[in-house]
């Protein structure tokens, strides 16, 4: 195995007790973004990323891809205490995660998630290792039709979930795809749905849309229904933690499928938001405890925890040897590349191996690292949920605005959030699902484009989506999923059986 | 009664004070925010990283300086931000070509009138580029090839849409007579990666944009949109370098000149005094090695451009674009 071989030496470079310390130092700051309102890690890379330059590469990399772990470990834990989503691809775990710390099992919540991380994690380094060069070749094999089909794929893994009506959720789905539309059309280059506001050329950014919806939305049926946290023993819990963790394997099917999912998206470029998203979305159908989704179920932390971490790590690999940043965080981090004086693209690895071989073994000691420390910090964010409603509520007001504010400092995005924050309490009250709606902003915008870049090829005939084999596999395999409730439903109305009880 | 010679005499030291003021040149007083109208990584981002580093590196301002992305609208957000803050010194705004170009074929809700320009520092290049195991040697294979097919059927990509890599490629069409089909990508590493997995059949990247690609033997140039081959220099595959790489014109497609600037600009209504701070401290970069550096690493042109000059380079460059916008049906009515 000429990549194991080339993985020792990575973890000869990477194991040393300077690179070590980065490492901690990387993940405790990422940590901290990650939890801290409107920094996140695009933002604090960008912070570190001058300390860099008089670094050797290999140092500096494994800095900033440190920090990105921690950041990632960190959104999690805004997600699941307070229900905000610090990055998209962390939405698909309030679902499941928030109720549960309301529930009284903060520590529970907390540990599943990390646990699953860390194990999507590993997952997607292994397939790194084992199949670096085929992975690279993989991703060349998308062009604008088959990146449609991934897309129409994660949105139809989710829609056919079932849980609310198909038409409620049409119309969250509707009106998610009109809010990606706003500002500049990729590829007409037209301004649409500005409203004649100037600013609003810029788009409505994820963050904003997500603080309000999911924050201030929750907060107001908070007040409503006169909210208070089950009461949680003051002990601090290091024997659930440890309980938690060894119960996982419970989950072994979820955990393997959500991984298998994460690093399938991560290598096609679907990324780590399709992926937590679809991988609940599958878990949901697929579990006997299907009733119990939403209200905290572990599985449904399980799911997109352990997918989006599989889907982030594997998507490194096309962006070091395509030269194609999968995120924000990314795209800084391939801007610092280029400042080093290493050229992101297919001879990266022919040319630099130290670097990269040293990168994706410090990506095995990264994670361990980021799975330690923040494991340790559990108690301490579980206990967070004691403090009394009175004192949260207003902490989260504060978090949410300067959340919005400092994604281009403009006071235009706090009152979309104000508004944002409207139109999630509307949601909840009328029983219209969010996550469609958040799925649609995140994704619309890259399906449209996708969809019209096809239509130009073809100049205008759908047969492109069924004239290769991958894409037309893709494209058949979502119109299955989008389907399979309804066959569900007709082979269930025709063997009047007894469902699974949960 | 005893207070008003106090009064007479701050009133008098605050004129005194302001005339003092105004003679001496203009220096900056609090933190400047320097604003990238793309985002992190991109090209405009890199540049605008680059003066900022250097900046900093010589101490040639004395207070701090930060970036900030602003990349929304194709970098509209950004401009639009600063129109805002007219009068304001303390915002300088980077991009390219599109402050101008922009307006004239969307509904953006600025023009670079609103703006001050400062400089173009330097010129980015633009090359023809097909994938490495494309049947083409040279540009006039290409052409022929595109000619013997139907209009349409060869695929062009390139950054964003009416911006500077369609009016190229609607540019090659008139002056080839073919007709290309553009696909708009969000960036120029996005439409290498799509050349080199043979989905599109060729775009017009920056050096910058394919070098990785080059070296890795998934898509090469065939020709250079500039007046002279580019400078010479170390290899960049195992045969070739820059330099070795013919002008559009020399293999008989007559462009003679296609550059994106990159471009420095403060709000409107600053005073004078203002702009010819910055404009200094802008030449004072470009005389830095750092900055030789960062031309050669990014396979850049350095030229600079203020004042008349600047204006005259806009002048032209507005004509130029307006014609293929015309022609193309781009413009709006104003």
């Amino acid at each position: 195995m000429e990549n194991l071989e080339a993985l020792m030496h990575g973890f000869g470079i990477a194991l040393s007790g300077n690179h070590i310390f980065l490492m901690v130092i990387g993940v405790l700051l990422g940590i901290l973004v990650g939890v801290l309102p409107g920094l996140g890690a695009p933002n604090g890379v960008s912070l570190l990323l001058p300390l860099t330059f008089g670094m050797q590469p290999v140092s500096a990399i494994i800095l900033l891809s440190s920090m990105y772990w921690g950041a990632l470990f960190g959104g999690s834990v805004t997600s699941i205490l307070f229900n905000i989503p610090g990055e998209p691809s962390s939405v698909a775990t309030t679902f499941d995660g928030y109720p549960m710390a309301r529930d009284g099992r903060p520590t529970t919540a907390l540990a599943t998630a990390f646990g699953s991380a860390a194990f999507g994690a590993l997952a997607g380094v292994v397939l790194i290792t084992l199949a670096a060069s085929w992975v690279a070749q993989v991703a060349l094999a998308f062009g604008p039709p088959e990146y449609f089909a991934v897309y129409f794929l994660a949105f139809a893994s989710f829609i056919g979930m079932g849980g609310s009506p198909p038409i409620k959720t049409l119309v969250s789905l509707a009106i998610g795809f009109a809010l990606a539309a706003v500002g500049i059309d990729t590829v007409s280059g037209s301004v649409r749905l500005t409203m004649g506001i100037d600013e609003m050329v810029k788009g409505v950014s994820f963050v904003v849309a997500v603080m309000g919806l999911f924050g201030i939305g929750e907060l107001m049926i908070a007040v409503e229904e006169e909210f208070h946290v089950k009461a949680i023993s003051s002990r601090v819990e290091w024997r659930e933690v440890f309980r938690t963790l060894v119960g996982l394997p419970k989950h072994g099917w979820a955990l393997l499928r959500s991984a298998a999912i994460g690093c399938w998206m991560g290598i096609t470029p679907g990324g780590p938001t399709a992926a937590s998203f679809m991988s609940y979305g599958i878990a949901k159908r697929l579990s006997p405890r299907r009733a119990n989704f939403g209200k905290g179920e572990p599985e449904g932390i399980v799911a997109p925890e352990a997918a989006d971490h599989a889907a982030g790590t594997s998507a490194l690999l096309p962006m070091l040897s395509l030269g194609i940043p999968g995120s924000a965080t990314a795209a800084v981090m391939m801007g610092g590349l280029m400042i080093w004086g290493l050229n992101p693209g297919p001879m990266l690895f022919v040319e630099q191996k130290d670097f990269v071989w040293g990168l994706i073994a410090s990506m095995y000691l990264g994670n361990v690292v980021a799975v330690v420390l923040v494991l340790l910090t559990v108690p301490i964010f579980a206990a967070l949920m004691r403090v009394p409603f009175f004192i949260i509520a207003p902490v989260i007001v504060i978090i949410c605005t300067v959340g919005a504010y400092s994604v281009s400092n403009s006071y235009l995005d706090v009152m979309l959030m104000m508004g944002f924050g409207v139109l999630g309490y509307l949601f909840k009250k009328l029983h219209y699902p969010l996550a469609p709606l958040v799925l649609a902003i995140v994704i619309g915008d890259k399906a449209e484009d996708a969809f019209r870049q096809s239509m130009l090829m073809s100049k205008g005939s759908l047969g492109i989506f069924f004239a290769k084999p991958l894409v037309t596999t893709l494209i058949l395999l979502g119109a299955a999923l989008l389907l399979m409730p309804t066959i569900w439903r007709t082979i269930g109305r025709m063997m009047p059986r007894s469902e699974v009880k949960p | 009664m005893s207070q008003k010679p106090t009064f007479a005499a701050i009133a008098f030291g605050l004129a005194i004070g302001l005339t003092g003021a105004a003679n001496a040149a203009w220096q900056p007083a609090k933190p400047i925010e320097f604003i990238a109208t793309a985002g992190p990584g991109g090209g405009t981002d890199n540049f605008a990283r680059a003066v900022q580093n250097i900046i900093t590196k010589y101490k040639l301002v004395e207070q701090p300086i930060v970036v900030v992305n602003k990349a929304g609208g194709s970098g509209a957000e950004g401009y639009t931000y600063t129109k805002a803050m007219a009068g304001d010194p303390y915002k300088v705004v980077f991009g390219t070509s599109n402050a101008w170009n922009q307006p004239m074929v969307s509904k953006v809700a600025y023009n670079y009138t609103d703006l001050t320009p400062i400089a173009a520092m330097v010129h980015d290049e633009f090359l023809l580029w097909v994938k490495q195991d494309a049947p083409y040697q040279n540009v006039q294979d290409f052409l022929k090839a595109v000619a013997a097919k139907p209009p349409g059927d060869v695929k062009m990509g390139g950054a964003q849409s009416k911006d500077t890599d369609e009016t190229l490629t609607r540019m090659i069409d008139k002056a080839a007579k073919v007709k290309f089909v553009y696909i708009p990508f969000k960036s120029g590493a996005e439409a290498a990666v799509q050349l080199a997995g043979g989905h599109i059949d060729a775009h017009v990247n920056n050096p910058s944009e394919s070098i990785g690609q080059w070296k890795g033997s998934t898509q090469r140039p065939l020709c250079a949109f500039s007046p002279q081959r580019l400078p010479d220099g170390p290899k960049v595959t195992a045969t070739q370098n820059w330099h070795d790489i013919p002008t559009c014109v020399e293999s008989g497609l007559a462009i003679p000149q296609f550059q994106q600037p990159r471009t420095v600009w403060l709000p409107g209504k600053v005073t004078a005094d203002q702009a010819a701070f910055y404009v200094d401290l802008m030449k004072k970069v470009q005389a830095t090695p750092e900055w030789k550096e960062y031309i050669e690493r990014t396979s850049q042109t350095d030229t600079f451009l203020t004042g008349d000059a600047f204006n005259k380079f806009i002048k032209e460059d507005i004509e130029r674009t307006r014609k293929v916008a015309a022609d193309e049906g781009w413009l709006i009515s104003n």
